[in-house]
């Protein structure tokens, strides 16, 4: 009997979504077991924080400055840049630019299934995180969430095996699907057309088709193309570029308007 | 009504959960014992008259909800597997103690084996017979949890 109904359960949450709510009014209860298992990791870090030199943090800091010096002088070019992007884009009549604000989360909890690559994080629908908000770390895209409790999310990783993201690449716009592998470091190009101008070293980006992802974040960059004439299509091997274990922090980018179209 | 000190029970189970979830490395999450099992095969095992199916299956389903799996798996898998304990449960008092660790690779391979059924219905790719990896170190971690869960069930007196 309740054989039959761990079936039905199954069958429910496999082909339809109608659990979906049900999941997201746990999300409560289910944040703190992933909170108290990160705990001896967190004291960790912290008594790593704590007990540094004075040395250590004054060369810290100096270098921090130095960087940033350099990334406000860059984002000051940007911000002209982007002025004349607007003003062109107004000038071709093209769709509006979105507007992004990027919110910083911690990771709470890695999914103990070694088959999906989920993260939890620390950021849910009272901050502005909603399905299919792009989660990203400071070099490239990590995912996208698919459940969006009150104060914490599960983001999808773009390696997961059952997650594909539309991709161009940066030198010549030539699109792709970025397929994940169940691989931490790889992400494949599948059906590329033998004679599409893809090589080792391009670099990918969010080509923002389908509407999930903005246009022009860095997804990866391609290590290997197998052409082989008696097959119909190449394939490409991508190294991802946002770092899919390493990262404490991420961003979630969360668009302020979305005209369904993405920013393109 | 005498005491019986059944949130003993449901402490161990909030701590097979949290055990369930502790963050690994990522080569070793296929090693990763399946606790709740472990679990459910002792307390069924010591209470057969009290605990039973429903017990697994609610253990099951709250570990569905907390590693986000997909609902039901966990459920199903302990379900079965409560109702394999729950027939065998004379036998496995009487095994000596290797006897008992081929029993619970055996039953714990079973959960895993329904287990793998629905990640293969969900579409997942599943490489070869990893799936029972954490069988074979759940039977050698039955022999540490089995002994000192007994010692302290015994001293609490859990009904």
């Amino acid at each position: 009997m309740l054989g039959l109904v761990a079936a039905a359960l199954i069958a429910i949450s496999l082909y339809t979504d109608w659990l979906q709510p049900l999941r997201e009014r746990v999300a409560g209860f289910v944040a703190p077991f992933y909170w108290i298992t990160g705990a001896p990791e967190r004291v960790g870090d912290w008594a790593g924080e704590q007990l540094r030199t004075r040395e250590e943090l004054l060369e810290e800091n100096s270098r921090l400055k130095r960087q940033l010096l350099l990334l406000e002088q860059r984002s000051q070019l940007l911000a002209a840049v982007k002025a004349e992007n607007t003003q062109l884009k107004e000038l071709m009549n093209s769709a509006e630019m979105v507007d992004e604000r990027v919110l910083v989360a911690q990771i709470i909890g890695v999914s103990p299934d070694p088959l999906e690559h989920v993260l939890l994080i620390d950021k849910g629908r009272d901050d502005g995180v909603d399905l299919g908000t792009p989660i990203m770390d400071a070099s490239g895209l990590l995912g996208q969430v698919i459940e969006a409790g009150d104060s914490s999310s599960r983001v999808l990783l773009i390696t997961d095996a059952s997650h594909a993201i539309p991709v161009q690449v940066l030198r010549n716009s030539v699109r792709a699907v970025a397929e994940g592998t169940g691989d931490l470091y790889r992400l494949k190009l599948r059906h590329l057309a033998n004679t599409s101008d893809i090589r080792e070293g391009d670099l990918l980006l969010s080509s923002g088709l389908g509407g999930r992802f903005p246009a022009g974040y860095p997804v990866g960059e391609v290590i290997s193309v197998q052409r082989d004439p008696g097959r119909a299509f190449a394939e490409a091997e991508v190294q991802p570029r946002g770092r899919m274990n390493r990262s404490r922090f991420v961003l979630a980018v969360i668009a302020e308007r979305d005209d369904g179209l993405g920013t393109e | 009504m005498e005491p019986n000190n059944r949130w003993f029970i449901a402490a161990t189970v909030a701590v097979a959960l949290l055990l369930a979830v502790m963050p690994l490395p990522h080569q070793w999450l296929w090693f990763r014992p399946a606790f709740t099992a472990l679990l459910v095969i002792f307390w069924i095992t010591r209470m057969p008259q009290s605990l039973g199916v429903g017990f697994a299956w609610m253990v099951g389903f709250l570990e569905d909800l907390v590693t986000g799996a997909t609902l039901g798996t966990h459920a199903l898998a302990l379900a079965v597997l409560a109702y394999f304990s729950l027939l065998t449960y004379q036998r496995t008092r009487a095994f000596n103690p290797a006897q008992q660790l081929m029993w619970v690779f055996i039953l714990v391979g079973i959960n895993q084996v329904v287990g793998n059924w629905v990640h293969s219905l969900a579409g997942k790719p599943v490489p070869g017979l990893t799936f029972l990896w954490p069988a074979l170190t759940s039977a050698l971690l039955w022999p540490w949890v089995a002994p000192w869960l007994s010692v302290v069930a015994g001293r609490l007196q859990v009904r």
